[in-house]
């Protein structure tokens, strides 16, 4: 397989490190007030246990860790093993932060 | 390095000049023909077969300078021991595998086929004993019984225990498959990368014209061919080309493929795999026409070839047929005899008898006649001679029998008659010969295009199996792709180049195509001629017609049953010459078409690579990378033991004269600091700097306490969790600056927690402002411990540094500036529970940093020790490692629940309060102490109560850590036990079944030593 990073270009894959669906998102653990303890641990349970099992285009986290370190996500045919696209995860690069909300 | 050059492919062909340099042919090369071959007569090469000398030329394989000298028998077959011939030219052969070479070179089941001749080569040949000629086991065909299909699983079913101690050695020695070297191999073998547009497979007409049409375009191609030479069927088969004949239209296109500097030619190099996204990989064999690598030259190598497009002109792979007695040696494939002949100059048989059921076989009789010997008989089913070849039949007044071969008559030495069965009238026929050519037509080489789980489809008219699709971007070409003649090849195999090169982008123009005449090609299938005798499907597994319908008679239908109840195919070959003819057989047994009965699933490799070649580089010494501590050299001057710790290689204890054993070493390590000071190279422990206005917020995220309230100057220990809630990582970070922190991981999962922060950085948390840079290799980092440790600091810090207590409290971090004007970083930290510090400096001063650590602590005895001693001291003060950071622990069963911060998010925060990890009864960290201070304490011993009877209902945890306390003067250990710290005091049993040991421990407290922490504060 080889992999479109967006920083350096096609790499072989034996430089990534796969983490899996990209699509669960971190819940939010508001300290002060927010979710009721249940329904957080609700949440937190879905994120880190459930996941699909895609046969077809699935969004996945890569790692670049043999090259520019960066989190990729990367749309990809777990049938077919094809690349549809790859992007960089929000924080990745050395540009400035993002600032919430953006 | 000969996949890079380019003048190398146009040498390769010289040879073929050759032919009209005549040289003396030696006597011994009783076969060995006048006329033309690609061979360099003034280049003769002796070698030795089973023992005895013999000769051929530069040119040859092994196989055609055994043709030249006339031998047929090269072996016996691995389960009966039939004797065994030469029957194809390539490297599909299925029969003649030999062991190449002695010693630790020596490797069987080589094809004597693809084996290139050279001077001083050493074969022999395999499952034979004592000898070739007399072999005791060929009595195994009295036994065939027993072997035929299935035999593993009905035969040796039971006792279990004999077929280890009886059956198997017994199986393997009748059943031979050569002798693998039994020494380290001494080649080196390497692996590469290489880019192009258009890869091209196979240098035959098709692949030729690829080549050569993409070339022109202006497409960046790489053209592999197994062969030595480029040239396919025109090396053996000729025609004409274009008007001119084949070898000339060869040498012209060569010229030319030479001259584009953007055509490489990678010759003696096979295709084995079909691989994603366009990566395909290839076995270049590099030394292996040589007795022996040179200096510093790799045997073989790997190739990893990306390619946006390739064309799959490999050929196709003429088919056997399946008569009685079909395995005598002397009956060799058609097309191998036109090989040997015309390319070879080596006759196989001087009464030849052609045995065809299609128009391809009858090149043979011309081949064979113009070579000054004979053919006796032609033999073809079809009741018809071809109109093409009906002036043939004139010509050399050939006897056309219609009919088929049943049965093949002949010694050791090879076949001596024939009996041919008109299948008509019945009538039977014998004819004597001493070769017999045979042709069953031709099967495509689908397997690369198959490799994507693709299924071939099956062509009537040619009677075999085509492409039915391809793996994205392929493309396949003349006749790997069905198309048998070579103007179709020619055709074909042009436009698939100029194709391939349009899609990439290329914009020269691909030239006109390469014209021949068209060649009618017809075919009647004719898959198995029964009769008395086994008639053999697999030669090289040994199965037989028989053995099909065996299967199929007991259920073994499917064709991946039938290939594992029978083995057919399983051996190195593949299947190449046997596996459509199997499952011709069993469609015919059970009534159902070819297409029904389907292919197995092909998969790479293509063609046997061997072990050492995947591994390349990456043995011994290089199996994996090694990562030395900035003060190694040093401590292998002083005589330290390394141990491997992950890539690291770590100083384990410094052994003095006189010491008796290990124990006695880092016992005297350890006293030497906690009496005085010493010092260890913990430079492998992972560091981050961390960076940023929001650094403080994100290090509060990863760690379960928090860092943004830690002062400028201040270190602190954290630990992270998974975001199941589980332990992670621990370590101390320090604030250097208000936007600049200094992380630190254990050794093991430095690599793991920066790709964790990362994520956190980038993934989660992306707004906040904060950099990471992995700084592990950049700084040497030593301990020094001991009550003697401010003085020796004072003798090498500048005197302005206040080390003072005051100066330089517990948990301070700051930079100091170090005489001779280095500026450190120091830590006031503890692991070993004494007055302690960490100092770093930039890794390249390691050395000198440890050699000055031994001038400032001379007047201190000051003490190098190792990671042991390091082990020691950290079991007595209770402090948690690798073995109770095992992956399943919370931070209340490591006794650092407390830790864990109410006021903030964190990872692994909301998991962690789930029931099950905070129930009560968990297993958690204690000090286990053996009630008999004599008795040595062993880690992984389990936990029962106290008269428990052992077993997984009493189990209560195990010693996770152990180690010889020279402050307790006993062996210590910490543990994991359930409810462990309500049951402080209470006297357990220490349960040991690996070890049969079974004795009494008390639980205590794992702080063992200065329990109120007065020395690390001193
Ligand atoms: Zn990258």
């Amino acid at each position: 397989m080889r992999i479109a990073c967006p920083f350096c270009g096609e790499r072989e894959n034996g430089e990534f490190t796969y983490l899996g669906d990209a699509s669960p998102k971190r819940p939010n653990f508001a300290v002060d007030g927010g979710e009721s303890p249940e329904r957080v641990e609700d949440a937190f349970y879905d994120y880190v246990y459930l996941r699909d099992n895609v046969a077809g285009v699935m969004r996945e986290y890569w790692y670049h860790g043999g090259g520019c370190r960066s989190w990729l996500v990367a749309e990809r045919n777990t049938v077919t093993h094809e690349f549809i696209s790859v992007t960089a995860a929000p924080g990745a690069g050395a540009a400035s932060a993002v600032r919430a909300g953006e | 390095m000969s996949g890079y050059s380019r003048s190398e492919p146009l040498a390769r062909t010289a040879p073929m000049e050759a032919n009209v340099r005549k040289g003396v042919t030696p006597a011994s090369q009783s076969h060995r023909l006048p006329g033309d071959g690609i061979i360099d007569r003034r280049l003769p090469l002796q070698f030795s077969f089973d023992g005895k000398t013999m000769t051929g030329f530069a040119g040859d394989t092994l196989a055609s300078a055994l043709v030249a000298n006339g031998v047929k028998l090269v072996g016996r077959s691995f389960k009966y021991h039939r004797p065994r011939g030469i029957v194809t030219a390539g490297s599909e052969e299925p029969s003649a595998l030999v062991e190449m070479r002695t010693g630790a070179r020596r490797e069987p089941n080589t094809r004597a086929t693809t084996q290139e001749l050279y001077d001083g080569l050493i074969a022999n040949s395999q499952n034979r004993w004592p000898s070739l000629r007399r072999d005791f086991m060929s009595i195994n065909q009295l036994f065939a019984p027993i072997f035929v299909a299935g035999f593993y699983y009905k035969t040796f079913m039971w006792p279990a225990k004999f077929w280890e101690s009886i059956y198997e050695p017994m199986i393997r020695r009748a059943a031979g498959l050569g002798k693998s070297a039994e020494l380290p191999d001494p080649d080196h073998y390497d692996k590469a990368w290489a880019h192009c547009d258009v890869l091209v497979v196979g240098a035959g007409p098709a692949g030729l014209s690829a080549a050569l049409a993409a070339g022109r375009a202006g497409s960046r191609v790489i053209l592999v061919e197994e062969d030595t030479l480029i040239g396919g069927r025109l090396l053996s088969d000729g025609g004409e080309i274009d008007g001119l004949d084949a070898r000339e239209w060869l040498r012209g296109a060569a010229r030319e493929l030479v001259s584009l500097p953007n055509v490489r030619i990678m010759t003696r190099t096979a295709l084995f795999g079909v691989y994603d996204g366009g990566t395909y990989a290839a076995l270049e064999r590099v030394s292996d026409n040589v007795a022996m690598p040179d200096r510093h030259q790799v045997r073989q190598r790997i190739w990893r070839i990306v390619a946006k497009r390739s064309v799959v002109t490999a050929g196709a792979i003429e088919r056997p047929i399946v008569f009685p007695g079909n395995d005598r040696p002397g009956v060799m494939m058609a097309s191998a005899v036109r090989t040997y002949v015309n390319r070879f100059a080596a006759l196989p048989g001087k009464r030849v008898a052609l045995f065809t059921n299609n128009d391809d076989g009858w090149r043979t009789v011309e081949t064979i006649e113009r070579a000054g010997a004979h053919i006796v008989a032609v033999i073809d089913p079809r009741h018809e001679v071809p109109a093409q070849y009906q002036r043939l039949v004139d010509t050399y007044d050939l006897r056309v029998l219609a009919g088929v071969v049943s049965e093949v008559k002949g010694g050791v030495d090879g076949v001596r008659s024939i009996v041919v069965a008109n299948d008509k009238n019945g009538l039977t026929q014998r004819i004597d010969t001493d070769c017999l050519a045979v042709s069953g037509g031709w099967n495509p080489n689908v397997g690369l295009s198959c490799f994507h789980r693709g299924k071939p489809t099956w062509r009537e008219d040619i009677a075999a199996f085509v492409p039915g699709s391809a793996p994205k971007g392929m493309a396949t070409a003349g006749a790997a792709n069905g198309e048998l003649s070579l103007s179709a090849c020619l055709r074909e195999g042009h436009g698939a180049g100029a194709r391939a090169a349009a899609e990439c982008g290329a914009a020269g123009k691909p030239g006109e195509a390469s014209k021949a005449d068209d060649e009618v090609y017809a075919i009647a299938p004719l898959w198995h001629v029964k009769g008395k005798g086994k008639a053999f499907v697999d030669f090289q597994h040994d199965v037989t017609a028989s053995d099909v319908t065996l299967a199929q008679r007991e259920g073994f239908e499917s064709v991946e049953h039938l290939k594992r109840y029978t083995t057919l195919g399983m051996a190195t070959d593949q299947g190449k010459t046997s596996n459509i003819n199997g499952l011709a057989i069993m469609a015919e047994a059970t009534g159902r078409t070819i297409p029904e009965t389907g292919t197995t699933i092909y998969r790479p490799p293509y063609a046997p690579v061997a072990i050492g070649a995947f591994a390349g580089h990456h043995r011994d010494e290089n199996f994996h990378a090694t990562r030395l501590t900035p003060s190694h050299h040093w401590a292998a001057k002083q005589g330290a033991v390394f141990v491997d710790t992950g890539l690291w290689k770590r100083a384990q204890w410094y052994p003095r004269a006189g010491e008796k054993d290990w124990l006695e070493t880092v016992t005297r390590e350890v006293l030497a600091v906690r009496n005085g000071v010493g010092f260890c190279d913990v430079s492998t422990l992972g560091k981050v700097d961390v960076r940023g206005a929001d650094a403080g917020v994100f290090l509060d995220r990863v760690y379960i306490n928090s860092f943004s309230n830690l002062a400028v100057g201040k270190a602190r220990y954290g630990l992270m969790l998974r975001e199941d809630g589980i332990v992670y990582d621990d370590g101390t970070t320090s604030r250097l600056a208000e936007d600049h922190y200094f992380l630190t991981t254990t050794t093991a999962k430095a690599g793991p927690v920066m790709q964790h922060l990362e994520f956190c950085r980038q993934v989660l948390f992306p707004e906040l402002d904060v950099q990471l840079t992995s700084a592990t290799d950049q700084w040497a980092q030593f301990s020094i411990a001991g009550p003697n440790t401010r003085n020796l600091l004072r003798a090498l810090a500048d005197p302005s540094e206040d080390l003072t207590n005051e100066g330089f409290p517990f948990m301070g971090a700051r930079e100091v500036k170090l005489r001779g004007g280095v500026t450190a970083r120091l830590f006031r930290i503890s692991f070993s529970g004494e007055m302690a510090f960490e100092i770093s400096v930039p890794a390249r001063y390691g050395a000198a940093m440890a050699e000055n650590l031994m001038i400032a602590g001379k007047p201190y005895g000051v003490t190098p020790y190792g990671t042991e001693a390091l082990g020691v001291m950290r079991i007595e003060k209770g402090h948690v490692a690798g073995p109770e950071l095992n992956g399943t622990t919370t931070a209340d069963d490591l006794g650092l629940g407390k830790m864990m911060s109410k006021k903030k998010d964190f990872i692994g925060r909301v998991m962690a309060g789930r029931e099950a990890l905070t129930a009560p009864n968990r297993q958690v960290v204690v000090g286990i102490k053996p009630i008999d201070k004599a008795r040595r304490l062993r880690s992984g011993a389990h936990v029962i109560p106290k008269g428990a009877i052992p077993g997984p209902q009493t189990d209560q945890g195990y010693v996770t850590s152990v180690c010889f306390s020279p402050m307790l003067d006993q062996w210590i250990g910490l543990g994991l036990v359930e409810r462990g710290r309500e049951r402080t005091g209470e006297i357990i049993r220490i349960h040991d079944p690996l070890r049969n040991e079974d004795y009494e421990a008390e639980i205590c407290s794992p702080v063992f030593y200065d329990p109120e922490g007065v020395r690390q504060r001193g």
